[in-house]
């Protein structure tokens, strides 16, 4: 059966949510699907991915420490090794890093951050986003493998009955690049581009003293991330990697709440698959609300506080 | 030190998307162009690694005659030449063909640090940096924040999901450049005098197939019309209960 190759990034032995969508789009092309993990917790992550639709799960071991381009270079020999047509990463800042080397060892080209895949009269095409989202190209490629990267939070995990064969092969040692540490983040913070639910702000917050209001809401809902336009970004008032639009992130959460974001045709362009979208602004006429599921006009400084303790109380009680 | 920054020539970001007559390209009618947005933050690194280790910044592009243009801003901005590998249909080669023509032109040039924007706005791949260290045989950091130079290696910081990683690598290298690495000068006066009279080489690039297919073009569907659910304080609960009951993601 012809094989899709997946490279699923794992932390401490559990295999990240945007490897598991990825392999989920693999397994949804009827393709079989090998998945390969790296890093040290690849045994432990590799056991659990038979339920996420792989067959087979290569773990790369016994490197000292990580690198990119021996990983790069170990992955492109067990894409010809299992004769793959298809070679697939998330976009996460490892899939991203390691995809287009893979790529370049088997001289095919890369179609990064797909947010479709599919299989037509035998073949795969992709979509994706052009120009951060303004525009969609369905494509194909003749490359000798197709390699590709998946954008978080497009895809569905596959829920399966299976297990994976589990095999360990060496790992090469004489990396170019070495990660010698990593500082971890404080607080287990999501990322803006793999949260389920985005909480951003804009200038109508007036200061970086107010963005507590965003984290709190943020907070409420349990599982989000805060992000930001970028305005505040260049002005300092937030971190750049909360930067949302077509010079930051693009993303899709399945809820977006943009606060005393006018959405601006940048803006818009990072954010607008996202599945639901609201908007707060003070500014009736603010282009945000042309995109937006649910707007709520008024001051974000007296909605905020209420909204946070409304979303706080339901999930208190669920 | 040989160093080279590589560019590329991208609608602003303000352009509107437009499909073409064939449903398989972008119409550039309308279109302004740019340096794309990281461009400036590679040049600045490459400029500020000559400034403390001595050596030449080179500049290249792949692209129109007319990209000479942004060249020339970079260039007055402190860089010593420019070079355009000319290709009119620039925006329709895919990352391998790019790359591979880059590398063929950075081997020949003797460069031992290549710097890139972490992604160019208008396809979005984020690719050609590590295809092109690939295709050289080097050392690659991608979305870097912060970059300490040796002779002969350095060390990169860089960003990821799960926190900050310190990355040791040998030179030659190719360094992708993320927003927050340094903050690009501006050109003065003097430079964009200099800049005038500064070489910009014009060649053809290594000629490379694209395997890249595109099979169709199309604005994202609209978003179905929303709606505003008050005004307001007093418009919470409705919200809410919008989210729970309709959205159902609350």
């Amino acid at each position: 059966m012809p094989t899709i190759v997946v490279y699923v990034e794992q932390e401490n032995g559990k295999p990240v949510r945007a490897s598991l969508e990825c392999l989920g789009a693999a397994r949804a092309t009827g393709r079989e699907v090998v998945a390969v993990v790296a890093r040290e917790g690849a045994e432990t992550a590799a056991t659990a991915l038979g339920r996420f639709g792989a067959t087979r799960a290569v773990c790369l071991v016994g490197a000292k420490s990580y690198s990119p381009d021996a990983t790069a270079r170990d992955l492109a020999k067990i894409v010809g090794e299992q004769k793959a047509e298809v070679f697939l990463a998330a976009a996460t800042a490892s899939g991203k890093d390691l995809a287009p080397r893979v790529a370049a060892h088997l001289d095919s080209t890369l179609l990064s951050d797909c947010t479709g895949l599919e299989a037509k009269d035998g073949k795969l095409q992709v979509t994706r986003p052009w120009l951060a989202g303004k525009a969609l190209a369905t494509l194909s490629s003749t490359a000798p493998v197709l390699c590709a990267t998946t954008r978080p939070n497009a895809f569905a995990v596959a829920e399966v009955q299976g297990t994976a064969e589990v095999l360990t092969v060496p790992a090469s040692a004489d990396g170019k690049a070495v990660v010698v540490s990593v500082a971890p983040k404080a607080g287990g913070k999501l990322d803006v581009k793999e949260a389920p639910i985005v909480v951003s702000g804009g200038r109508g917050l007036k200061g970086p003293e107010h963005f507590h209001l965003i984290e709190e809401l943020a907070e409420a809902f349990g599982n989000a991330a805060t992000g930001a336009s970028r305005a505040v970004v260049d002005a300092g008032w937030r971190p750049h990697a909360e930067q949302v639009g077509q010079t930051g992130k693009t993303v899709a959460p399945k809820l977006y709440v943009a606060v005393g974001i006018s959405g601006a045709i940048q803006h818009l362009a990072g954010m607008r698959t996202s599945k639901v979208i609201v908007a707060i602004n003070k500014d009736a006429d603010a282009p945000i609300f042309k995109v937006a599921d649910y707007g709520l006009v008024g001051d974000a400084f007296e909605i905020l506080p209420a909204l946070t303790a409304a979303v706080r109380e339901i999930r208190a009680h669920k | 030190m040989k160093i080279v920054a590589c560019i590329k020539r991208v609608p602003t970001t303000e352009a509107q998307a437009k499909v073409g007559a064939d449903g398989k390209s972008l119409d550039p009618a309308g279109f302004q162009y740019m340096a794309s947005f990281y461009d400036e933050i590679a040049v600045e690194a490459a400029i500020q690694t000559k400034e403390k280790l001595g050596g030449d910044v080179t500049v290249i592009t792949l692209g129109p005659k007319d990209a000479s243009k942004e060249l020339r801003e970079f260039i007055a901005r402190g860089a010593d030449a420019g070079a355009i590998l000319v290709d009119d249909a620039w925006h329709s080669r895919d990352a391998r063909a790019t790359a591979k023509a880059l590398a063929k032109k950075i081997g020949a040039l003797g460069a031992e640090l290549v710097f890139v924007g972490r992604v160019a706005t208008d396809r979005d791949n984020a690719a050609v940096g590590p295809m092109l260290a690939t295709y050289l045989g080097w050392a690659c950091v991608t979305e870097a924040m912060s970059i300490d130079l040796a002779p002969g290696k350095g060390t990169a910081r860089r960003e990821t999901e799960h926190g900050v990683e310190t990355v040791e690598f040998s030179l030659p290298a190719v360094i992708t450049c993320n927003k927050g690495l340094n903050e690009p000068r501006r050109p003065n006066l003097k430079g964009i005098m200099a800049a005038k009279s500064k070489p910009v080489a014009e060649e053809a690039p290594e000629p490379v197939d694209a395997q890249t297919v595109v099979l169709k073009v199309e604005l994202p569907p609209a978003r179905k019309a929303g709606r505003i659910v008050g005004e307001g304080v007093a418009a919470v609960p409705a919200l809410v209960r919008a989210l729970r009951e309709e959205a159902q993601v609350l």
